[in-house]
């Protein structure tokens, strides 16, 4: 059985509709992430499901039990904001042992519970400090500590790590993944950053315009997406969308003067459909074609190092593409050349609706 | 490479900070001389002050010769006010008294008020708070006769209870907002961390708002004791003969003379009626201005 169940819901302030008929379902101990551009709705439905924002339609469902008639406080949940939202009169002591105070805990168990959390996240050195002389990532670990005090059964993140600077956020990822392989407990987390969605998730939400445009593993989401938008958020640098048309006998896709033979995975729509093909930028390659490669003719346009890599723009058929290619590849700028691509994934999609279209 | 420094000991810069000086003592001796008049009047003894014999050429500026305290104690003690001799330390107290309540009962208020209007949304809340913005810009002498009304109605009529209540009627719409205009720079995530960890309306209020609003706390304090303590005209028409505030009384004590006007008493009654806030803005003053600059709500 689901442990999270969000069932059909839906948001509406005044006359806007900003979530329609969202349903999700998680297990116990997963990691959901749901990830989208700013004013998706993503922040909302975790407040919905927090119980600070009232929901509109549908159902939300723990355990199997409805919980979206409840207070915040008898849902079993804890929350890590973005601003932390760490009391400022309070001691790291007192504010990670806010919630059992108000939970009507004795003296001796808020100490005692505060403090095996405070070590399991090396904070017991912080806890006379006040928040205000700590630093971000200091503030961050108290935010989670007094999260894990209550022993929550789900726990939101919302936007944790965005107030973090880049390298304190990487190493903040890789603890809370940590965290949750070792406590197991089920986590909600929304972020607009979908490199902390696919190393983090077990399964993704992937949320534009108030809907959810495909739920699955990360797996599913970056191999199969399941349309445009999809396909161009998840991954950076995002994937190609070039436009070609399905030839005459349904085997080629044909860019210009360029005929791509039809990837592997797709089912071929009828002659003369205008489609995209996705490509991503790393299935690009130099050097001698291999089995399922395709060889492309290129000029390039412009080549941008980046250490391992390098990021280089070229046109297809006047159309922009970008690829990644090793650091040192033998190419040149403003001069033609052949990259050989690799197609056994690339999906195509249907330009009018974008969604894919797979065998 | 060199970089050049204004020498702050150059003649220039020194004859700068002399005019400065200059002209700020200059100003500030312009400001203090009518609190100086007052404080060398209220140490003279009358012929002093009158340029009796022995006292020729005396001005209002000038020290006095033979300091004495007399005039304090008469005016705090046995000054006739009225008919009655007791001098002001009756109403004295009960300023007091009518401070601290009002005082408390229009901050209290205004705080619980700011916070609801801040953080919790209701229907017709911003019409609220429009009506109550309104209630500050209603001048006192319309309110006189509605008040004298009302406070008929609840039977306090010439009471200091009635007093009271005019004054906490008067000052929340000022507590409520500053407290509002506060709250609103307090991050919302801070109410909703507060609900999640299971505190309701009053712990989330009492337990983690108002151990960061001390600024704003000094801030209505002071504005409202300021008011209250030298309000006349609330005194004057609603307080009856037993429950007159201290600006009544010293106005009726300067008011009331037989043979020569007493200045020295006068001045000496004013001076005791101007303490209390002198004290608040000494005291407060300080603190109000740490708050502003410590960001106590940061974090």
């Amino acid at each position: 059985m689901a442990q999270l169940t969000i069932d059909n819901v839906s948001k509406v302030f005044g006359s806007t509709s900003v979530l329609q008929d969202i349903s999700i379902e998680i297990d116990a101990g997963e990691f959901l992430v749901l990830v989208g551009p700013s004013g998706c709705g993503k922040s909302t439905l975790l407040n919905m499901v927090a119980g600070l924002l009232t929901i509109s339609g549908g159902q939300i469902r723990f355990d199997g039990d409805r919980i979206d008639n409840l207070e915040p406080k008898d849902r079993n949940i804890a929350m890590v904001f973005q601003s932390y939202a760490l009391y400022p009169a309070m001691s790291v002591e007192k504010n990670m042992a806010f919630p059992l105070r108000m939970a009507g805990f004795s003296k001796e168990d808020q100490t005692q519970k505060v403090q095996e959390v405070a070590d399991l996240l090396q904070i017991s050195h912080l806890l006379k400090r006040k928040p205000a002389a700590l630093s971000g990532g200091q503030r961050q670990r108290v935010a989670m500590g007094r999260a894990l005090v209550r022993d929550p059964k789900l726990f939101l993140f919302d936007e944790p790590l965005s107030n973090l600077d880049a390298k304190l956020r990487v190493d903040m990822r890789t603890e809370i993944k940590r965290l949750h392989q070792r406590l197991g407990t089920t986590i909600l987390y929304v972020t607009h950053d979908q490199v902390e969605a696919m190393t983090m998730a077990t399964r993704i939400a992937v949320m534009e315009g108030g809907i959810v445009q495909q739920f699955g593993t990360p797996a599913e989401i970056y191999d199969h997406p399941a349309n445009t938008f999809v396909a161009t958020f998840m991954g950076s640098p995002a994937m190609n969308l070039i436009d070609a048309v399905v030839s005459p006998d349904q085997q080629h896709l044909q860019i210009g003067a360029v005929n791509v033979p039809m990837p592997p995975g797709v089912k071929a729509p009828a002659a003369g459909t205008k489609v995209k093909l996705g490509l991503r930028p790393e299935w690009f390659g130099v050097g001698d074609k291999a089995e399922g490669t395709f060889d492309m003719p290129v000029r390039v346009d412009l080549i941008e190092p980046t250490g391992p890599d390098m990021y280089v723009s070229v046109k297809l058929d006047g159309q922009s593409v970008m690829t990644r290619l090793p650091a040192g590849s033998d190419v040149t700028q403003n001069s033609d050349c052949t990259l050989r691509v690799a197609l056994d994934k690339a999906p195509i999609f249907d330009a009018e609706t974008g969604l894919a279209l797979y065998a | 490479m060199s970089v050049e420094v204004t020498n702050p000991r150059s003649g220039r810069a020194i004859a700068n900070r002399i005019m400065v000086y200059t002209f700020l003592l200059l100003a500030a001796a312009l400001f203090l001389m009518p609190l100086a008049a007052m404080v060398f009047t209220s140490l003279k003894s009358m012929p002093e002050i009158t340029g009796a014999v022995g006292f020729e050429n005396n001005t209002i500026l000038t020290p006095p010769r033979a300091p004495t305290l007399e005039a304090w104690s008469t005016a705090w003690s046995s000054a006739c006010i009225a008919v009655a001799c007791d001098g002001l330390r009756v109403y004295f107290w009960n300023s007091i008294v009518m401070v601290v309540f009002a005082v408390t009962l229009s901050v209290g208020l205004g705080a619980v008020n700011g916070y609801i209007l801040a953080k919790w949304r209701f229907r017709g809340d911003n019409i609220i708070f429009g009506m109550l913005l309104f209630g500050c810009f209603i001048p006192f002498q319309i309110v006189l006769i509605p008040m004298a009304r009302l406070l008929g109605i609840l039977d306090m009529a010439g009471t200091l209870s009635g007093l009271i209540f005019v004054h906490m009627c008067y000052g929340i719409p000022f507590t409520t907002l500053f407290f509002r205009n506060f709250y609103v720079t307090i991050p919302d995530e801070l109410i909703k961390a507060g609900r999640i960890d299971g505190a309701g309306f009053w712990s989330i209020f009492l337990l983690i708002l108002v151990p960061v609003s001390w600024p704003i706390f000094v801030v209505s304090i002071i504005w409202q004791f300021t008011n209250v303590w030298n309000d006349f005209l609330f005194g004057a028409s609603f307080a009856g003969a037993d429950a007159r505030p201290l600006m009544v009384a010293l106005n009726n004590l300067v008011n009331t003379s037989t043979g020569t006007k007493a200045y020295n008493v006068d001045m000496a009654g004013a001076m005791i009626a101007a303490l209390p806030t002198i004290l608040v803005y000494v005291v407060g003053g300080r603190y109000f201005v740490r708050g502003l600059t410590s960001g106590a709500v940061k974090g």
